[in-house]
């Protein structure tokens, strides 16, 4: 007869996850630590470098204002971004988890239909809306308020628009799951006490649904920080962001240990907001933002 | 007079929010319509005034060998990633539900990140690593790749219903002298069905969409959906794209869709006579 120790042995899950092991191992950590170390190597030309240990390209990215210039821009960006995305989403979240509308679900199937969406398709269909024959510029030209088409797309508004709208639906989530978790007998004390609903919204939902929005702005940053796709889409040559440069300094310049600097930045700077985070919240929140 | 101005103060704010929910939405939405709407028009050009209905760029489309390739390759490239995530995903979280073991927190962490990590750098480095041993990009590695960018999602949906599927049921199978396996294959994963296909669902359009790590990884001339719409806004906004862009709309909008309703049915089919259980 088995007993509990033998049916829950450690040995059989370690075969369960050796599947999921050897995946993170070889795509996930194994890379980054062979691209810290090419960040030591020496660039000698386009598409060629030798093993020499070498400290120029840290000494180049520390030193050359350019990097440091993209870098600014790029966390500007993805902060602001955030926080669009924080007070924007904050409303459809509260509206979805305190209406009395029968059909709540299809609301939520509404923000989870984008992720469905290719997420090239919704970047390109602002051109459709921005753009010189978009529909705002097509409409103000029919109504005579404007007669040349205003310069709307190929912005850095444009860009941070597009990442507005590929990361919404995280923040609206995260914060209606956060929001969801609230004990509403809580609220409904708190106005039996004498708050106006003002200030039980101040007092009692807000900061309880604060771990959720937290959730959010980090996701919402460390995704537009990252992003690649939006800014060669909707920018000019000028909106470029990190994401941008790693990709041409690896696939034009073919400097893979310049790319794998700039990597490995990118990679740290997101970590440390991404640990300062977890040091305050924990993980936990993410986790339940990300199961949706 | 006071608590009156106050409730008026209340019916204000809830009203703000109903307006900024609605923005929001429209805001979400009309880009998408916008490019529907435009794959009908008869112009030349892919943008507005409308000048007529026209069918014309969906027949283009057809006609274009590039663009079915490209289809062709993601819809594979989707359906391997989504049965192996699946497969990988519902052993993980059975493991990390289930079992204890040393370092069982730090993997838990570890299968999340590849979600929270910007796919540039995970791109940039599978390239790096595959070039210090001088190895070919391949389809598999494009696979593999969408596997790792999968895997956390679908642990996530496959453990939050792992947590809720009793052990004792698996083991009360056990005891009458069902092998490991087939408890598993006849009590836990007929359980475990609605997270399994959510999972997969959700696997299927990570790597159908997946644009960025893919530009990377891809072996050189093989182009998936995604890069094939970048490489055609590279030369110009024809409204062939908006009609490409409205089919995928549709293939990837639907299948979660039917998906869900099939899944719908067929749980109120079994639940039928039950007795009957709190909604998920």
């Amino acid at each position: 007869m088995k007993n509990r120790w033998t049916l829950y042995d450690p040995r059989l899950a370690w075969m369960l996850i050796a599947p999921v092991l050897l995946l993170l191992i070889f795509f996930l950590v194994l890379p980054i630590a062979v691209m810290a170390a090419y960040t030591f190597f020496t660039f000698v030309t386009a598409g060629v470098e030798t093993s020499q240990l070498t400290s120029a390209n840290w000494h180049e990215f520390l030193t050359d204002s350019y990097y440091h210039g993209f870098l600014l821009k790029t966390l500007r960006v993805g902060a602001i971004t955030a926080l669009l995305c924080g007070v924007l989403g904050y409303f459809p979240a509260y509206f979805i988890w305190a209406t009395s509308f029968k059909h709540k679900w299809l609301l939520l199937l509404l923000l989870i239909v984008p992720f469905w969406i290719s997420f090239t398709i919704r970047t390109f269909s602002w051109i459709n809306i921005l753009g010189e024959q978009g529909v705002i510029n097509v409409a103000l030209i029919k109504m005579g308020i404007i007669s040349e088409p205003l310069p709307m797309l190929y912005t850095e508004g444009a860009v941070i628009m597009g990442l507005l709208h590929f990361l919404l639906p995280y923040m609206i989530l995260n914060v209606y799951v956060s929001l969801e978790s609230i004990d509403r007998t809580l609220i409904a004390a708190a106005r039996s006490m004498g708050c106006t609903s003002a200030q039980a919204f101040r007092e009692v939902t807000l900061p309880l649904s604060l771990p959720g929005l937290a959730a959010g702005l980090l996701l919402c940053f460390v995704l537009a920080a990252g992003s690649y796709v939006t800014p060669q889409l909707l920018g000019s040559g000028r909106d470029a962001l990190f994401g941008n440069l790693i990709y041409d300094t690896i696939m034009s310049e073919l400097n893979w240990p310049m790319g794998a600097t700039l990597s490995i930045v990118l990679f740290v700077v997101l970590g440390f907001f991404a640990a300062i985070y977890t040091r305050y919240m924990g993980m936990s929140q993410i986790v339940k933002g990300l199961g949706g | 007079m006071k608590p009156a101005r106050r409730k008026e103060e209340g019916r204000w704010a809830w009203r703000l929010t109903g307006f900024v929910t609605l923005c929001v939405y429209i805001f979400m939405f009309a880009p998408i319509a916008a490019t529907v709407i435009l794959s009908f028009n008869a112009s030349m050009f892919g943008g507005f005034p409308m000048t007529g209905f026209s069918l014309q760029w969906y027949g283009k489309l057809m006609a274009n060998e590039a663009v079915l390739a490209a289809f062709r390759t993601s819809l594979w490239i989707a359906l391997v990633t989504a049965a192996a995530t699946t497969a990988i995903g519902v052993v993980t979280s059975f493991a990390l539900v289930r079992f204890d073991f040393p370092g069982k927190q730090v993997l838990s962490t570890l299968v999340i990140l590849p979600a929270l990590v910007p796919e540039t750098i995970l791109g940039v480095g599978l390239l790096v690593l595959i070039k210090a041993v001088d190895q070919p990009r391949t389809l598999l590695l494009l696979v593999l790749g969408h596997i790792l960018l999968a895997v956390p999602y679908v642990v996530l949906i496959t453990q939050a219903r792992m947590v809720g599927i009793r052990r004792v049921y698996e083991e009360a199978a056990l005891s009458l002298g069902a092998s490991r396996f087939s408890s598993f294959r006849e009590i836990t994963l007929p359980l475990l069905i609605p997270a399994v296909v959510a999972g997969a669902l959700l696997a299927f359009t990570i790597s159908f969409d997946n644009t960025s790590a893919s530009l990377f990884w891809r072996p050189a001339g093989v182009e998936t959906m995604p890069t094939q719409i970048l490489s055609m806004l590279k030369i110009s906004i024809s409204p062939e794209i908006n009609a490409l862009g409205t089919v995928m709309i549709l293939v990837t909008v639907g299948i979660p869709l039917i998906g869900g309703v099939v899944m719908q049915s067929l749980t109120r089919l079994r639940r039928r006579g039950e007795p009957k259980e709190e909604a998920r």
